[in-house]
């Protein structure tokens, strides 16, 4: 168990990065509590497995330092770092049964005997393997090599945090939701630190109490779903959270309102704003759109792109001048591709970007 | 469901039957000809059943060859196939360096088996060749055209020069083929380097190694060119191996029926040991029985 402390850890993989282009991990500083579940999610190449590595110690970090409980482990190889790692692709020991792969770690930390057997049983126990243990560990489903390298992690005693790289990538969709179950239930259990790597938003939003997202080599916000979606602190968490994405459109402030594509719609302005901003972005979920073929007032015209009946709900996409709006919302009547639409931005949900930061 | 009946189909596997008629069975059959029968003269044939197969596994000369030939075999195996995953080992994973050394490993690889005699040949020279000379000159007396161990040791060391670069390149595409993720797996498991080695490296070069052990033994027991480059089977019979027995009986004495029986005799042995071979392996280090 321990506090996971990144004290302004950079990373390139050059050897003498000048810009911030050149860096797979930018500048940060993080605190990862002991016990959190944690997702790290962020597009593929945006740093999140270059992150979990310089916490496993895999990668030493161009510069910063890695805090366990304030103990500096910058310079510690991953044997002596109480970290337990499971990868994508399954690893296990072929020429071992499954026991012996549990054993494994053990082994090499030097147990003795019936101490591991005790400790590899236990595991065993938790992870529902007790009747495959004397069995070859190269036959068996990808799942159940998966439960064996996270296993493989559990099976020290002072594991002070489990990191997930993409775990449940070649594991069959129905036995994803057993597995990630699982691994809430040992998080229960245990009270592990999880940290879960995925780019998969639903994966994450399921699986954690605190999702991380990152974007070129960025951490851009934490939050919990509910903040995720609510209040995205930058532009990249509006649309790459959310099935389509927050709706992100160039405005302006005027003295009565804000001004998008030329049309003029009353809406307050919030506060700390003022008109000399200039150019900012305004966002807002599709949930939260209002569409309507009647023209109302404060509404933007639109024309539909496409509209589609998801059974559930409508999902309409309109033109707004250059811009596409999406809007998601149950009850519409039938709208036809080229039908003129309004859009309507309720106030209390519309978000305000300033150079993709939030602002308001 | 009914399936029409077309015998047709089999026209299709004719090509397949000709090509394997002219290349392998009629030849083979052309030997079980000669190995029965002893011919006299173009016309003059005469039926003599087992009677070269017979003699053949008397010959005391075959007897010594034979072990002769088992013996160089399992120290080509011994040699080779170690120094060739210890060498896998050290070669750099990639860049420049790889590739440069893998350039250098195989150029034996590329050099003709009578050249390779024939620099052998040279090199092992006491007068001019500069293993030969060198070793002289270090107190220690050596000379492969006249002490049959010399000889003997020329020729398996010249084996091993010519052939571990194929063990090599077979185990290293065997490494490169393994996920980064092992290795930090066993980084994180705490591993030793050598239970790397044991738990990792080894089992996924199991398939690789299979292949160069089936080939280099095959290899080594039908080796022929570079021993009769280098010694020409001598000093005596010291480097007379299978290949070189059946030569001297069918081209040198002109024994066909004898010489005859003996190629089925030793293509049967190559088979029947490859097989035997094969299955060992097959189970070796995967739990099961063997």
């Amino acid at each position: 168990m321990a506090r996971i402390e990144l004290a302004g850890i950079a990373h390139s993989y050059k050897p003498n990065p000048s810009q911030p282009s050149d860096y797979a991990l930018r500048p940060m500083e993080m605190t990862w509590q002991d016990g959190g579940a944690y997702a790290l999610l962020g597009p593929s190449g945006c740093g999140k497995t270059t992150l979990l590595n310089i916490i496993s110690g895999l990668i030493t970090p161009s510069q910063g330092k890695v805090l366990f409980d304030g103990r500096d482990v910058t310079k510690l190889p991953p044997e002596q770092r109480n970290i337990a790692q499971v990868f994508q692709f399954p690893v296990i020991y072929d020429t071992m049964t499954v026991g012996e792969n549990l054993a494994f770690p053990l082994k090499n930390r030097g147990w003795k005997t019936a101490d591991i057997e005790r400790r590899v049983a236990q595991i065993a126990e938790i992870l529902e393997l007790s009747g495959e243990l004397k069995h070859r560990a190269s036959g068996l489903t990808a799942d159940a090599k998966q439960k064996i390298s996270l296993g493989r992690g559990l099976v020290r005693p002072d594991v002070a945090a489990v990191l997930f790289d993409e775990p449940l990538t070649v594991i069959d969709p129905h036995l994803k939701w057993l597995l990630r179950r699982k691994l809430k239930e040992i998080h229960h259990e245990l009270k592990l630190s999880l940290i879960y790597v995925t780019h998969d938003q639903i994966e994450a939003l399921t699986f954690a109490d605190q999702v991380v997202v990152m974007t070129e080599g960025e951490v851009v916000q934490i939050g919990s779903a509910q903040a995720l979606f609510e209040a995205p602190e930058h532009t990249f968490v509006g649309y790459f959270i959310g099935n389509p994405g927050m709706n992100l459109l160039p405005c302006s402030l005027r003295g009565d309102g804000v001004a998008i594509n030329g049309t003029n719609i009353a809406l307050p302005i919030p506060a700390g704003l003022s008109v000399a901003e200039g150019q900012l972005t305004l966002g807002i979920r599709p949930e939260y759109v209002v569409c309507s073929p009647d023209q109302t007032e404060n509404a933007l015209p639109a024309r539909v792109l496409n509209a589609r009946n998801m059974g559930t709900h409508w999902l309409i996409e309109a033109e707004l001048g250059n811009h596409r709006i999406a809007c998601k919302q149950r009850a519409l009547h039938t709208v036809n591709t080229g039908d003129a639409v309004w859009m309507k931005l309720p106030a209390e949900r519309t978000l305000y970007y300033l150079n993709d930061k939030r602002v308001a | 469901m009914n399936k029409t009946l077309n015998n047709k189909a089999w026209w299709m596997v004719l090509p397949v039957i000709l090509s394997v008629a002219f290349s392998a069975i009629m030849p083979l059959m052309t030997v079980v000809n000669y190995s029965v029968q002893d011919i006299l003269g173009p016309d003059q044939a005469v039926f003599v059943g087992t009677e070269w197969f017979k003699e053949v596994m008397r010959d005391e000369s075959l007897h010594s060859a034979f072990f002769r030939q088992i013996w160089f075999s399992l120290a080509v195996l011994a040699i080779e196939i170690p120094l060739g995953i210890g060498i896998a080992l050290c070669m750099p994973a990639q860049g420049w360096r790889a590739s440069l050394s893998l350039v250098i490993v195989s150029l034996p690889l590329l050099i003709p088996w009578n050249v390779v005699g024939t620099i052998w040949q040279i090199f092992g020279r006491g007068d001019i060749g500069l293993m030969g000379k060198l070793i002289n000159d270090a107190g220690i007396s050596y000379n492969y055209t006249g002490d049959s161990t010399d000889a003997w040791l020329t020729v398996l060391l010249m084996d091993v020069w010519h052939w571990t670069p194929l063990v090599v390149l077979l185990c290293y595409s065997g490494l490169r083929a393994i996920p980064e993720a092992f290795y930090q797996a066993a980084k994180i498991d705490g591993a030793s380097r050598l239970a790397v080695f044991r738990f990792i490296q080894l089992p996924k070069m199991r398939n690789v190694l299979m292949i160069a052990v089936l080939l280099r033994f095959m290899d080594s027991f039908m080796i022929y060119t570079e021993p009769f480059v280098l010694t020409g089977g001598g000093p005596g019979n010291a480097t007379t191996f299978l290949s070189q027995y059946l030569t001297q009986k069918a081209v040198g004495q002109f024994d066909l029926g004898p010489a005859a029986a003996f190629s089925l005799i030793y293509f049967l042995i190559i088979l029947l040991l490859s097989f035997v071979l094969y299955n060992w392996m097959q189970r070796v280090g995967t739990g099961d029985k063997i």
